[in-house]
């Protein structure tokens, strides 16, 4: 599995009610939550994010509120995959269930810049920065977590299981 | 090598003899959590992968506790979901509108979690529960599901930060100074993915309102969870509520931690988490002049009787400072039946503070206390985000019932000593 995509890049402690405000949680549909996604930290973000963009942030990326309503509005703008220094671990985990690829990477997350081309390798764990001509070397996901993942994502792969 | 509090809670539920950081485990859930804004996407999930049966209809919990009374029609439209669910499966404990509380208000109250339980809960603040001896941490709606379909969740064994805890508070300080003094001084990803233990010759000091205000915060230093070790005070509260058998967990002596913190109960002066990070800690003494347009008192954090006593005892007989608006949140029914009896409603009405049912509301920017364009509020609640509690330039300070209490009649923010 591969991604590619122009970047769009955020400090550290990015929390769940900046990724979506909570007065926008009274509805579950996808495509309504990407419309407000970053609304209050980077308006602009809905305008300009383009399907197949890549997100990264610093440290801490995620924290806050459980809501798994901040992944769903990543991943149906489009974005294709998170790049961050760490994740705070209720949104780490709610990425993963819900099937929005996501890499923890501190040099990737120092060296990208916003506007960076950046290619990602899931299987390698290799990050391209081909703006810069860099590349950095994301940690691999666990076994027990890569079985969830080629699943499909948490229920199904507990259906599997059953 | 000797295990903690949280793995051997973890170890039991697993089935194993014992479980090392790092490993990767399935443990059996004793409780599981949802609200209205969670618990449509669990449902969702639940539906969505075809299951037709939960694994314990007395082992689930919704309550209808963020965006009720219902404050539009999508937000009813949620909880009509979460109630025709609850129907379906005949769940035991969901909370509609007239008996619902705040959630890790309503559910210590209710004894639905006693000491050595694992629960999992789609809300982050499902640590409170560490309170009470018990494993309990936030997970998202998709976790949820899958914990009300089998029962059973998945759990990387955590590492554990350790915080001794000596000495007594001073009178006008409470939990709510002494989580937010470690968030400070940890920082908001200092425990991230580990385990906070409070242990040490303090823990006897404080109330469990304290504890659960404690626990409750965790999250906000990025733990997985926060745990107190079972005493008399937890002993004490969890009989008074329920019959079900429970077991008290205590760490091994041996037992391993990241770090070690020594924290002094007595030397915590009243602190207040300026915007826009839970760690932007100051004490009363160093806030300077920050004149207020509006106080909360409430919310998961500080909305039980304890909280809503400290905040009656600054206010009584007096007024608070014109162009604040006080808004008083008791987190549960019987709180406000309590608040009643005691007379505090009297008090705070007579304040000029309005007092609202029980919600969530205002901590998350719901209804109920919105912020317009660059207002500030000191609000009892447990984040001060960009955007939390309103307009994006809005300003939340975090801090006690007891300053939230003395803010508001000062006009600015303040200290309980300097109410007087």
């Amino acid at each position: 599995m591969k991604a590619n995509g122009t970047v769009h890049k955020y400090g550290n402690n990015i929390d769940t009610d900046v990724i979506i405000p909570a007065r926008y949680l009274n509805t579950q549909d996808h495509a309504e939550l990407a419309s407000h996604c970053m609304v209050d930290i980077d308006a602009d973000f809905v305008g300009r994010v383009k399907e197949g963009d890549i997100m990264v942030g610093g440290e801490n990326f995620g924290c806050g509120s459980s809501r798994e309503h901040a992944p769903i509005a990543i991943k149906a703008s489009g974005i294709s995959c998170v790049i961050a220094a760490t994740f705070a671990r209720i949104f780490y985990r709610n990425a993963i269930n819900i099937g929005l690829p996501i890499l923890e990477c501190p040099e990737a997350s120092k060296g990208i810049e916003a506007g960076d081309e950046v290619a990602v390798d899931f299987d390698s764990g290799v990050i391209t920065n081909v703006t810069k001509g860099e590349t950095y070397q994301a940690q691999p996901f666990p076994p027990f977590i890569q079985k969830i993942i080629r699943s499909g994502g948490l229920m199904n792969s507990i259906k599997g299981g059953k | 090598m000797g295990m903690t509090m949280t793995q051997k809670i973890l170890a039991a539920h697993a089935g194993l003899e014992s479980v090392t950081a790092g490993q990767l485990i399935n443990a059996r859930l004793d409780m599981t959590l949802a609200n209205d804004i969670t618990g449509p996407v669990s449902i969702n999930e639940f539906d969505g992968a075809g299951f037709d049966s939960v694994f314990d209809k007395s082992r689930i919990s919704l309550v209808m506790d963020h965006f009720t009374p219902n404050k539009d029609i999508k937000s009813a439209e949620q909880c009509k979901k979460c109630r025709a669910f609850a129907k379906r499966f005949d769940i035991d404990n969901f909370y509609d509108v007239g008996d619902m509380g705040i959630e890790h208000a309503l559910l210590p109250e209710k004894g639905l979690v006693v000491p050595g339980d694992v629960v999992i809960g789609a809300d982050s603040h499902t640590c409170t529960y560490g309170a009470l001896g018990a494993f309990s941490t936030g997970v998202g709606s998709t976790d949820l599901a899958a914990g009300m379909a089998t029962g059973q969740a998945w759990f990387k064994v955590p590492e554990a930060l350790r915080f001794n805890l000596t000495g007594a508070l001073q009178e006008g300080v409470s939990g709510k100074d002494v989580i937010l003094h470690i968030i400070g001084m940890i920082g908001v990803d200092g425990a991230l993915y580990r385990s906070m233990e409070f242990t040490g010759p303090g823990v006897s000091s404080l109330s469990m309102d304290d504890r659960l205000c404690i626990c409750n915060m965790a999250i906000e230093a990025g733990g997985k969870n926060g745990i107190f070790p079972v005493d008399e005070v937890t002993k004490a509260f969890v009989e008074e509520r329920t019959d079900r058998d429970y077991t008290a967990f205590a760490a091994d002596e041996d037992a391993e931690y990241v770090a070690v913190y020594d924290i002094d109960l007595s030397a915590i002066r009243p602190t207040v988490a300026f915007p826009h990070l839970p760690e932007n800690t100051k004490t009363i003494d160093e806030v300077g002049n920050i004149p207020i347009d509006q106080v909360v008192i409430g919310s998961c954090t500080n909305g039980r009787l304890s909280d809503m006593k400290a905040a009656a005892e600054i206010l009584a007989g007096k007024h608070i400072a014109p162009g604040v608006r006080g808004i008083i949140i008791p987190a549960t029914q019987q709180i406000y039946k309590d608040c009643i009896k005691a007379g505090y409603i009297d008090i705070f009405i007579d304040a000029g503070c309005v007092v609202s049912t029980p919600t969530c509301g205002p901590c998350l920017g719901g209804h109920m206390g919105i912020l317009a364009s660059g207002e500030r509020c000191v609000a009892t609640t447990n984040r001060n985000f960009v955007g939390r509690m309103g307009a994006v330039d809005s300003e939340i300070y975090l801090a006690s019932p007891q300053v939230a209490a003395a803010s508001a009649l000062a006009g600015r923010i303040a200290g309980p000593e300097r109410s007087e």
